[in-house]
Parts: C-alpha cells; structure tokens; sequence
C-alpha cells in the first residue's frame, strides 16, 4: 500500500510523521529512546543543542490548540531551529486562498518542516503529498483521523511508568468515535505489542468496526477497568458531534466519568492519563486529575522531548548520502 | 604498521602523567568526564587510578556534531550526564582516540552548554594523525601515525584493547 509509504523516503529514512498505522515496532522504539535522551537536555543550563540550528519550522494551525502548538514551538526551539506560528483560520484561506497557494507561498520562503493541524483528516497526507521534496510534514492533529506524535508522548509516559508492554492492559474511555489521539494510540499499542486494549464508552460514541483494531469494546466502565494498568480518559469533543449523541454531560459524568469509586476497579498501581484540555466533572473527577495517580501533566513535559525526537529523526533524513553508518569521526 | 599499544599499560602512565600535571598546576578536585563510549571506559579506569572524589560524567556529543544532517540520529545516543557543577571546575576531558578533533570540539560545546568551567584538559589513549581542527592533547598515551584509511578503534570495556580497521 502507497497510503503510508509516503511517510518514508527512498533509503527507507523517516521523512514525514503523518500516522502510527503501517509503522514497525522497531521505529516506535527507536522514537522513544531518542525521546529518553532528548529529555536530559533540559537539566543542562543552557536548555538548548545545536541539532537543527539553520532549519526553519512552520506551525501551521488550520485548527486551534495550546498545548501542542506550544510543546512543537519548545521542542523546535530547544533544537535551536528557527520557529514560524502561523494561525491559519485568522490569515489568508479567510481571504480566499486555497491550502496549496497557502502551502506554495511558504516553500517559497525556504522553510523545511510544516507541523500541520487541520480539521479535516487526512489534511497532512494531502500536504505531504503537494510539497517540494527537501520539506518535512509533520501532523499534529487531523480530524478524527491521527495525532500521532500525542500517541508516542502517551506511549513514553507508559513506558517510564511501566517498562514492559507486553504486560499491560490499557483502558481507553470516552469519545472513542470522534478521537484522533484514541486511534493513533491504539495503534502505537497494538504495535508495541501490549497484551489487551480496552476502549470504554457508550454506544453511540465507539466506532461500529472498533474491534477490527484488535480492541475489546466495553460498554460498562466499572467492567472495563477492572485490573487495567493504564487508563486514558478522552476529553468529550462537543465540536465534532452532529446531532444528539449523548443525553447530557451529567448523564455521561455518572456513567462515564471517572471518580475514586470507578478507579477502584482498575490496578492499585494503575495511571490516569488524558490528552488535555480536561473537562473536570465531565470525563474526570477533580480528585482524580490532581490525585497521585494522575500523570496528565507528565505527559505535558513528556511531549517536547518527544517531539524533539520525532523532527531531528525526520530532518536528519533529508539527505541521501548515508555515507558514514557508524559515525566515526573522532 | 606500528604494533598495537598494551592499554592496561597506556593507562597507568596517562595515570601518572595526569597526576603530575594537575599538581604541577595545583588543580585540587577536578572532575573528569567521558565521551561515549571508547572515552567513558579509558574514564572509568583513570578515575579509579587517580581516586578521584567528584563522580564521573559522560557525555554524548550527538547532539552538538557538525555531520548530524549526513549521518542522522543514533537512537542509541546515551544521555549526557554530567554529575557535577560544571561552573568554575577544572575538568579532565578523556577520549579514546583523537583524530580529526571534531568530536572534542563538538564536547567542549556541549560542555559550555552546562556551565563555565575553570579550565579543561584533555587526555587521550590515541593520538593519531589528521586533525582537521587546532586541537590537541594535554596527555596521550600514545603517538600513532596511520594511513588514512586505516582507523583505530578501542573495544570493551572488559578486557580493553585496541584494533586496526580498514576502511
């Protein structure tokens, strides 16, 4: 399938990172060691290596966010690249000019990685598929499609929690149905290898072919949690749902939302994760999202290292001649 | 071609060579670091040979070298660990093998990254020819003058020992 080689250049070198689907475990892990050493650079005084200085990365957001934006502007930055955030819904497509234009433009000034955000899915693989060849495409969000570099900050937030996959069993709860970030993870978990998957929530909110995945469906989150290592909560996207998919959030926080009571059912030593921005009372009691157990702010730090990682592996592969494997240079 | 060095041996005269210097230069409590990985062993045993009382760091210059754009990342870069504060210490820079002087430059910059030291000396095992910097060693445990295809390379860590490679 061309569908996700695209993501890979002629010597077989990450080029772009637009979905987790099609990747080998190797790579996942290859991603998530360089993140390990990446996350040492900010106990230097000086919070910055000279990796990618001269690269100019562009931010660009045809959707709002804060966190991502902001962790992909520090992560580019510790890299010593140069940064450009252009907020798109606020600039030239309101004027009438089409993504390609909008695209063209900015290769002409010479930059070298587009960090896409776009409410459509596939919006990056389009985009990938338009630029000039040296420019790097990395997706930070496509519609209900893939949030792949949220699913390896996830992915390394487990791992320094829990160390082996193989072990696990992860609760995914919520609005499976409209979550990028569920299906990139479930991805990145599958291919990790974690023993069971378990997405959690009402009928009208999972994906009717959830299970080809290689999920189980739960409809009962007590029944769900019980003895998972890791649960992720999955903030309710209200400005994704058409049409009346839920009988209140009320209704959804007694069934769905997760309190000491519901907790109780998963590991003693089980984590609580969430992409953000969390909605407390709707999917995740407060006591929750500030007790010991929680680790969303974790996953916060854990996704500039992250996404150091995921843009110097995407530029270093930019040119052809592999010439020196070993890198000796003394 | 010049045989191959006895490291053990390479090692207690660098020892003392060492001594001698950061006496000679009234260094008291220096702090040595490592380069990944041929340096970080050479560091080990120096370490122990001279006793000395801050712990060892280890860096890895992956980050800060000029070819990154050619040869890409290693996902098996090692953090850099530098157990000390690295502001007005004197530190003993040790590598395996010192040629082009790029992997020392790339260190002294990773160094500066963490503070300012008081001074920086560097030790190698090997010295050989074709620097393409103005570099050189303080201490060296041995002088070699090798063709240019011909590289050394430093196994280990248990036992060390040194090897010719042809390229």
């Amino acid at each position: 399938m061309t569908y996700y080689n695209i993501q890979f250049d002629k010597n077989g070198c990450l080029k772009h990172f637009l979905t987790i689907e099609g990747l080998k475990r190797q790579l996942l892990i290859d991603i998530l060691d360089t993140a390990e050493s990446f996350s040492g650079v900010t106990t230097q005084s000086i919070k910055k290596v000279p990796l990618l200085r001269g690269k100019t990365v562009v931010n660009l957001f045809f959707e709002p966010s804060t966190r991502t934006r902001t962790t992909f502007e520090l992560a580019a930055k510790r890299l010593s690249a140069d940064v450009l955030n252009i907020n798109v819904t606020a600039s030239a497509t309101s004027k009438g000019e089409t993504l390609l234009d909008t695209l063209h433009n900015l290769q002409a000034m010479h930059c070298d990685m587009f960090v896409v955000r776009h409410d459509r899915g596939g919006a990056a693989h389009f985009i990938a598929q338009h630029v000039a060849p040296h420019i790097s495409i990395l997706n930070a969000g496509d519609g209900c499609h893939a949030h792949p570099t949220q699913a390896m900050l996830d992915m390394f937030t487990i791992r320094r929690h829990k160390k082996e996959f193989s072990q696990l069993t992860v609760a995914i709860v919520g609005d499976i149905l409209h979550s990028r970030v569920a299906r990139s993870q479930i991805h990145a978990l599958t291919t990790l290898g974690v023993n069971e998957v378990r997405v959690i929530g009402p009928e009208t909110l999972i994906p009717c072919e959830a299970e080809t995945l290689g999920v189980h469906v739960y409809h009962d989150l007590r029944e769900g949690l019980r003895d998972v290592d890791v649960v992720i909560m999955l903030r309710l996207q209200h400005e994704r749902m058409k049409g009346a998919l839920l009988p209140s959030e009320h209704e959804y926080f007694r069934l769905y939302g997760l309190t000491e009571e519901k907790l109780a059912y998963a590991k003693p030593d089980a984590i609580v994760m969430h992409p953000g921005p969390i909605n407390r009372g709707v999917e995740i009691d407060s006591s929750i999202a500030d007790g010991p157990r929680s680790v969303i702010l974790e996953q916060v730090t854990h996704g500039i290292a992250v996404r150091m990682a995921i843009m110097s592996m995407v530029l270093s592969a930019q040119t052809s001649s592999r010439s020196n494997p070993e890198g000796e240079i003394n | 071609m010049t045989p191959l060095p006895d490291v053990e041996q390479l090692l207690l005269e660098m020892a003392e060579n060492l001594r001698t210097r950061l006496d000679a230069h009234h260094v008291k409590d220096p702090a040595m670091v490592g380069i990944h990985s041929g340096g970080v062993w050479v560091a080990e045993r120096l370490h122990a040979l001279l006793g000395l009382q801050q712990p060892l760091g280890s860096l890895d210059i992956s980050f800060y070298r000029d070819d990154f754009v050619r040869i890409g990342i290693n996902p098996q870069v090692k953090p850099s660990h530098l157990p000390f504060n690295v502001d007005d210490h004197h530190i003993i820079l040790v590598d395996d093998v010192l040629y082009t002087g790029r992997t020392i430059r790339a260190a002294f910059n990773e160094i500066f990254d963490y503070g300012r030291p008081a001074a920086i000396t560097l030790a190698v095992l090997i010295d050989r020819n074709g620097r393409e910097l103005p570099i050189q060693a303080d201490i060296i445990g041995q002088r070699m003058d090798l063709l240019t295809d011909t590289h050394i390379k430093l196994t280990g860590p248990q036992p060390l020992a040194l090897h010719f490679k042809n390229t």
